[in-house]
């Protein structure tokens, strides 16, 4: 998100889920879209059937290679030399847009002259994608506009990810691929809110609406609104709200339907870090891993049970309404929250329900200041939608940019954090099933769906199992620096020779405490997609001398 | 003027119609509020002129056209029912329910004229179907668009000796089961997994009088490529691809899918405060009706799950025990007071809505004082 913030002005997705078909070309770049955003993915096959030229770029066989025009086959990690290469013969053979870069766009000399970094030999060395593919991906790309990036986690879960996302933003403002329909970058969110937590500002650096915490006249407002005194100190990301329980600097901490102690990088780290805690209280649905370890536990409902909005990945804030009363004695979060904060003391807590929290929501956010549930009721709106006439934005940054101009960013090639070794031979990456969905709370209470997945794979490329004389269905001792999870190993060609893949679905082998805590040093998000680990069977190290 | 250029003018029984050009012969009859018998034809899918059943007369037209894939034009004169269009789709049906159960189809008792008595489950069948055969076990009875076609043509008797050869039913899917028994053959489930979906994972085999909807390699669903999205039991006409879950709701709900970040909207079917149904809503941007298989058939098991927690619970050495809501909250309330801002933070959810994502960043910010809040974004 800090990338494209960087380069754009706002790090949402640019475009709507509607503009798909309009696209002439799609690269789609660290996402398995099938997989993880379904519909989007039926979506994207469906305009490559129909004539869109499509490039998918990613280590692993994903479903949608078989529409693809192009299939580059990156090593994990080496995502900027891959797009910067593609940027290189862009500028090479002259097929940027020169007047969007002259108009619109700023800071390109400097980019050029990174782009020196970037010679063919070194992005085919680099990558391991023959340097005639990258060619034709670049001509392709470029020569299809509109054409549209699509990315997910597999772009920005590295220790590098700023970098990464912010050349999928230089090729787009390169080729004038910004602002019009079928155009655009396009981040994909995970999770079914994560755009609007961050929008109304779960987020220790920015009030809602992106608005910083470290602004005086930021915090004069928020301190009017809520009739209180607030910190001009911008707060601890998650990763270091563990760092610091860990040291016994924090002492107390509220975690609201999340599960850390499988989601959070290195998790032992994490689970031990909690279990130092003075006070730790869990709100959930459900007696999580991260539950079992609070001191109290306070029963939230489900989506099904409660009014509310969530906002998807294009921007698009949808009502969520209850249909079931609460089950037992749970009680809707906003409820729960609303009672301690007026336990404490607080002002502004006697809650009347979701819609008058929209309101307040709105007068102090400008991006959602159009936005209410009367107007709601008639169907989702995307932001921004700053006032009550305004009808919603399905396309950003069509005149202008968010920040007024693009800023190209000159970028080098950073190798990932950790590179396989003797000891640690294979690189692990992680991702999500389609019938599962990210620690597994919801989905593994659902029997059909454990029908089709009941445990952790480890899907491994044959000949690397050969070698360590696995066969397939064998249970498998995964070790990275960190730890070691067990699992049944699956042998696909689905994962390339080196690398294998695993989810973090299942609690049983709770592939979290493999992976590497480096964190982007922007976006503090960390490297869950390349993890140096190597492969035991039957507990017995064996030596991949071979390779 | 220039809008009108678009527009054609037709006329279907001897009613004007005006339809934007394009449109074929059925669009300008449904449009006019027209019933043409159907059975492979669906809104959400490309025409495919397979049942038959659409057949038209059309004034200057040789034969009979069949009315789903003809373009209508400027000036058409179309008739809907005539004795050779009876006749037509009189025989298509006929040599399709020779291998479709239809004894209910054609009974009295099914759809009774005042006075006379519907035929319910729990009834003695007075013919001596089989329980397998019978309407009123079949999971589209009242919404199966073989029934409306019978019932639009009046048939009450088949000339045709009816092949009683049964096939096993696929059962190997969690949340829908294959009765080939009951299938048409037209290809609507075939062509939604390859039109919406482009998995692809079913296919007309074998030709002729063995034809059949089979997976690669005529394997079970489960064992073939499917990805069990439901596109396939939605868009069949008939109960041949049908849920597990054959209750109906008493209420529907309109929301949004809880999983990933697509957003689908859907409606809830509850019954007895659980959820027992989900579809698609078409009427949105974002998924137009379709839905994966955590949004069609992943939720409504873990909502209402025997696991869920139920009440407030408070760890006393080590065990937990059950408390009300008053004590767990203002024991909340007391043990966080005692910490100061640096030693305190907040982890919020992505999962959980804006409002409360809104309420607990200020309830963090303003009673807390901490701008420790965070939420799992980055995972
Ligand atoms: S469930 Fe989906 S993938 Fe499976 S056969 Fe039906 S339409 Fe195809
Ligand atoms: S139905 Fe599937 S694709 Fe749609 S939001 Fe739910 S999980 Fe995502
Ligand atoms: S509906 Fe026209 S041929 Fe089947």
């Amino acid at each position: 998100m800090a990338g494209l913030v960087t380069t754009f002005g706002s790090g949402a997705m640019t475009n709507s889920i509607g503009d798909i078909g309009d696209a002439r070309c799609i690269l789609i770049i660290g996402t398995n879209t099938t997989e993880a955003h379904p519909v989007i993915g039926w979506e994207i096959r469906k305009a490559a059937r129909r004539g869109t030229r499509l490039i998918v770029a990613n280590p692993r066989w994903i479903q949608l290679v078989r529409e693809a025009d192009l299939w580059l086959q990156h090593r994990p990690g080496t995502d900027v030399a891959l797009l910067m290469g593609m940027c290189r013969v862009i500028v090479e053979e002259g097929l940027l847009d020169a007047d969007f870069v002259a108009e619109r766009c700023e800071n390109f000399d400097a980019f050029k002259n990174s782009l020196e970094g970037f010679d063919l030999d070194f992005v085919e060395r680099t990558t391991g994608v023959p340097r005639g593919q990258i060619v034709e991906a670049a001509r392709m790309y470029a020569g299809n506009s509109p054409a549209a990036i699509f990315y997910a986690m597999g772009i920005t879960q590295h220790s590098h990810g700023t970098d990464n996302v912010m050349a999928t933003a230089n090729l787009a403002m390169l080729t004038g691929n910004v602002g019009q329909p079928g155009s655009g970058v396009n981040p994909l969110r995970g999770q079914n809110n994560v755009q609007g937590a961050c929008d109304v500002g779960a987020l220790p650096n920015v009030y809602p609406g992106y608005q910083p915490v470290a602004d005086p006249a930021i915090k004069d407002k928020f301190e009017q609104a809520w009739a209180c005194s607030l910190s001009a100190q911008p707060g601890l990301t998650i990763t270091e709200i563990f760092d610091a329980a860990y040291r016994g600097q924090i002492k107390a901490l509220y975690v609201m339907g999340e599960n850390p102690v499988l989601s959070e990088p290195e998790a032992k780290h994490a689970e031990e870090a909690l279990q130092k805690l003075e006070l730790l209280v869990v709100q959930d649905v459900f007696l999580t891993e991260t539950a079992r370890l609070a001191d109290v536990i306070l029963p939230g409902v489900t989506f099904a049970e409660k009014d509310g909005t969530f906002t998807n990945t294009e921007r698009r804030v949808q009502l969520v309404r209850q249909a079931i009363e609460p089950v037992g004695n749970s009680k809707p979060d906003w409820w729960i929250i609303g009672q301690i904060a007026q336990r404490m003391g607080g002002k502004g807590f006697d809650l009347t329900g979701p819609s008058a929290i929209m309101d307040e929501i709105a007068q102090l956010t400008p991006a959602y200041g159009g936005i209410s549930y009367r107007r709601l009721e008639e169907g989702g709106l995307q932001w921004p939608c700053p006032t009550e006439e305004h009808p919603g934005t399905p396309r950003l940054h069509t005149m202008l940019f968010s920040r007024g101009k693009g800023h190209f960013v000159p970028l080098e090639y950073r190798p990932p954090a950790e590179l396989a070794d003797d000891d640690y031979p294979l690189i692990l990456t992680t991702g999500r099933s389609l019938f599962h969905f990210h620690t597994g709370t919801m989905s593994r209470k659902v029997r059909g769906l454990n029908v089709f997945q009941n445990e952790e794979l480890v899907e491994m490329n044959p000949k690397d199992a050969a070698i360590l004389g696995i066969a397939d269905g064998d249970m498998v001792r995964v070790v990275s620096r960190r730890g070691a999870v067990v699992a049944r190993a699956c042998l696909t060609d689905a994962s390339p020779a080196g690398m294998v893949f695993m989810t973090f679905h299942f609690a049983e082998s709770p592939t979290n405490q493999l992976t590497n805590p480096a964190l982007d040093p922007v976006a503090k998000i960390p490297e869950y997609k390349v993890t140096a680990v190597r492969i035991e069977k039957n507990g017995q190290m064996v030596a991949m001398t071979e390779r | 003027m220039g809008l009108k250029l678009d527009k054609i003018r037709l006329k279907i029984d001897g009613q004007e119609v005006e339809v934007e050009k394009g449109a074929t012969v059925l669009e300008a009859a449904k449009a006019a509020g027209i019933y043409i018998p159907t059975l492979c034809y669906d809104e959400d899918l490309e025409p495919y002129g397979g049942c038959r059943l659409c057949v038209v007369e059309i004034e200057k037209m040789r034969g009979l056209p069949i009315a789903c894939t003809t373009p209508a034009t400027d000036g058409m004169v179309v008739h809907t029912s005539t004795p050779a269009v009876d006749a037509v789709r009189r025989t298509s049906l006929e040599l399709l329910l020779a291998r479709h159960p239809s004894d209910c189809l054609i009974c009295n008792r099914r759809k009774p004229v005042i006075g006379e008595e519907q035929c319910s489950p729990y009834d003695v069948c007075l013919r001596s179907v089989a329980v397998t055969d019978r309407c009123v076990t079949c999971p589209a009875n009242e919404r199966c668009e073989l029934q409306d076609v019978i019932d639009y043509l009046g048939i009450t008797e088949l000339r045709l000796p009816r092949d009683t050869e049964r096939v096993p039913v696929d059962v190997s899917n969690p949340f829908f089961d294959f009765d080939r028994n009951r299938c048409i053959l037209c290809a609507r489930c075939v062509r939604a997994c390859n039109e919406i979906t482009g998995v692809g994972a079913i296919d007309l085999a074998y030709r002729g009088y063995s034809a059949r909807v089979a997976t690669f390699g005529d394997k079970q669903l489960l064992e073939s490529i499917c990805r069990s999205c439901g596109e396939c039991v939605v868009h069949c006409p008939v109960g041949a691809l049908a849920p597990k879950e054959t209750h109906r709701p008493e209420r529907e709900v309109k929301t949004t899918c809880p999983y990933c970040g697509v957003g689908c909207q859907m409606y809830l079917g509850i019954k007895d405060g659980k959820i027992i149904a989900i579809r698609g809503d078409k009427d949105n941007d974002v998924n137009r009706g379709r839905l994966c298989v955590k949004g069609r058939f992943g939720v409504g098991e873990y909502v209402t799950h025997p696991e869920r927690l139920t009440s407030p619970l408070m760890n006393r050495n080590g065990e937990f025990v059950e408390a009300s809501w008053d004590e767990a909250l203002d024991e909340v309330a007391r043990r966080f007071s005692r910490y100061n801002l640096d030693e305190v933070a907040v982890v919020s959810s992505a999962k959980c809505t804006n409002e409360e994502n809104y309420i607990l960043q200020k309830f963090s910010r303003a009673v807390l004082g901490t701008q420790n809040v965070d939420h799992c974004a980055r995972l």
